[in-house]
């Protein structure tokens, strides 16, 4: 009743997709993680005219499906006829460019919270100290709130890079071959969604465990500090 | 503004409420079924709860929707005729799709309501067992209430994520607000103006259910004591 000979046929389809799956995915971590950081220190900020920005950025785009923001973005943005003549035109109208783009202030929402919580969460003893020893506020969030934040922020962070993964499914709603797009492929090809769906499936569920194995590592290395001790 | 699609997409809205809220239902039936099942001193029990939750928050969304509504569509349709079903099988969309969500979410609510069971300490348990209450009366006069009380907070990110996930099944046809908003844009050629309307929506919708589950955990958590930092 299930056949998988053609899915094993078009394997190479797959694996293009997953390409495209990390290239999104890489672009829009990267991206939203160099806007998340200047976002969480806003979102920290006791001035109001910092914070308040921010928040109302991170509100928004938290609080809407990311299908509407790629819709916006990538079919929302041609009904302006400044856009449409602007040099950004090129860019704005290919799928990879949009999705990449939507994804990455997806995410930067996201972590921005994360980061702000972890700054919140630092350790009082550890800012006074820096005081006393003189720090200027700069040398103050470099030396000590920033890699300490990051750091306790890797199991969230892990979380939301795990999401992505997800969400960049998506992108096959806007004609690109990812992973997703790949299924859709072969299951409007040859009617065979379920099979099609399923490897699709199997492909997310490995890549999943792989990038947590990645981060259980990666807090293995970077917050051995913070391990409960061996009796 | 809205061209008379006003109303098309209000009615989408309506149906978009419907979903997350029959989805929700189901997925606080699954879930509370799952951390049973993940709580169960019978460890093949266990191992089944274990599974469900693992394999469905490791695969996207929108693929658990292509392949249920889909892929589920042309099982049962390879399925029948060896029932002696001559027929073609056309699923409700809207049905499918509360199933589809219900599964989905009953996942995530399952780590929510397993981690909300074993956050409440155990001599609440063995205080109602010493009062004579039976296993039942203690499950549900002493072990629920209190559940929902650390389960509030991931409740809510849960309702949350899925209201915002309901938009993913206008991608199989159910007329949802983001379809009519689609169609809309597509005949008024202005897609900025109806996405932002729908964002709006959505947004209305979130800040709302916010509000709404920050009374209720204020509700579920009267006589809880918090130190003061």
């Amino acid at each position: 009743m299930l056949d998988f000979q053609l899915i094993a046929e078009h394997l190479p389809l797959y694996g293009r997709g997953v390409l495209v799956t990390f290239q999104l995915l890489i672009i829009a971590l990267a991206l939203g993680l160099a806007l998340a950081i200047p976002l969480g220190l806003m979102r920290v900020s006791k001035a109001p005219w910092l914070n308040a920005p921010a928040w109302l950025y991170t509100y928004v785009i938290r609080g809407t499906p990311m299908l509407v923001q790629l819709f916006l973005i990538y079919y929302g943005l041609a009904q302006f006829e400044a856009v449409r003549s602007s040099f950004m035109w090129p860019y704005l109208s290919s799928a990879t460019f949009c999705a990449c783009l939507a994804f990455a202030i997806n995410t930067s929402a996201y972590s921005a919270e994360i980061l702000a919580g972890s700054l919140k969460a630092t350790p009082h003893g550890e800012i006074e100290a820096a005081k006393a020893m003189g720090m200027s506020r700069a040398k103050l969030y470099r030396r000590i709130l920033l890699p300490s934040a990051l750091r306790r922020a890797l199991p969230q962070y892990s979380n939301e890079v795990i999401m992505m993964l997800h969400t960049t499914s998506l992108a096959s709603i806007v004609t690109l071959v990812d992973i997703t797009g790949a299924a859709r492929t072969l299951s409007s090809r040859y009617y065979m969604p379920f099979e099609a769906f399923i490897t699709a499936g199997l492909f997310y569920l490995v890549l999943t465990f792989a990038l947590v194995q990645l981060f259980k590592q990666a807090e293995r290395h970077w917050l051995a500090h913070l391990a409960p001790r061996k009796a | 503004m809205l061209h008379g699609y006003g109303s098309t997409i209000l009615d989408g809205a309506w149906l978009t409420l419907s979903l997350a809220l029959t989805s929700m239902a189901l997925a606080i039936t699954l879930g509370l079924l799952g951390a049973a099942f993940r709580l169960s001193p019978l460890k093949w029990l266990a191992l089944l709860g274990e599974g469900y939750a693992t394999v469905i928050r490791g695969i996207p969304d929108l693929v658990l929707i292509l392949l249920i509504f889909y892929g589920g569509q042309d099982i049962v349709n390879r399925v029948a005729p060896l029932l002696g079903h001559s027929q073609y099988i056309d699923i409700n969309p809207f049905i499918a799709g509360v199933g589809t969500m219900g599964f989905i979410f009953g996942a995530y609510l399952s780590e929510t309501f397993r981690g909300a069971f074993m956050a409440i300490p155990k001599g609440q348990a063995e205080a109602g067992a010493a009062y004579g209450m039976g296993r039942l009366q203690v499950f549900f006069r002493i072990l629920v209430p209190q559940m929902i009380r650390f389960a509030i907070p991931g409740f809510t990110n849960n309702w949350l994520v899925l209201t915002k996930a309901t938009a993913l099944i206008s991608v199989v046809g159910l007329q949802d607000m983001m379809f009519k908003a689609k169609n809309a844009a597509d005949a008024t050629r202005e897609p900025f103006t109806f996405f932002l309307a729908v964002a709006a929506l959505y947004l209305l919708l979130t800040s709302v259910s916010l509000l709404a589950l920050r009374l209720l955990e204020r509700r579920y958590s009267v006589g809880a004591r918090l130190a003061d930092i």
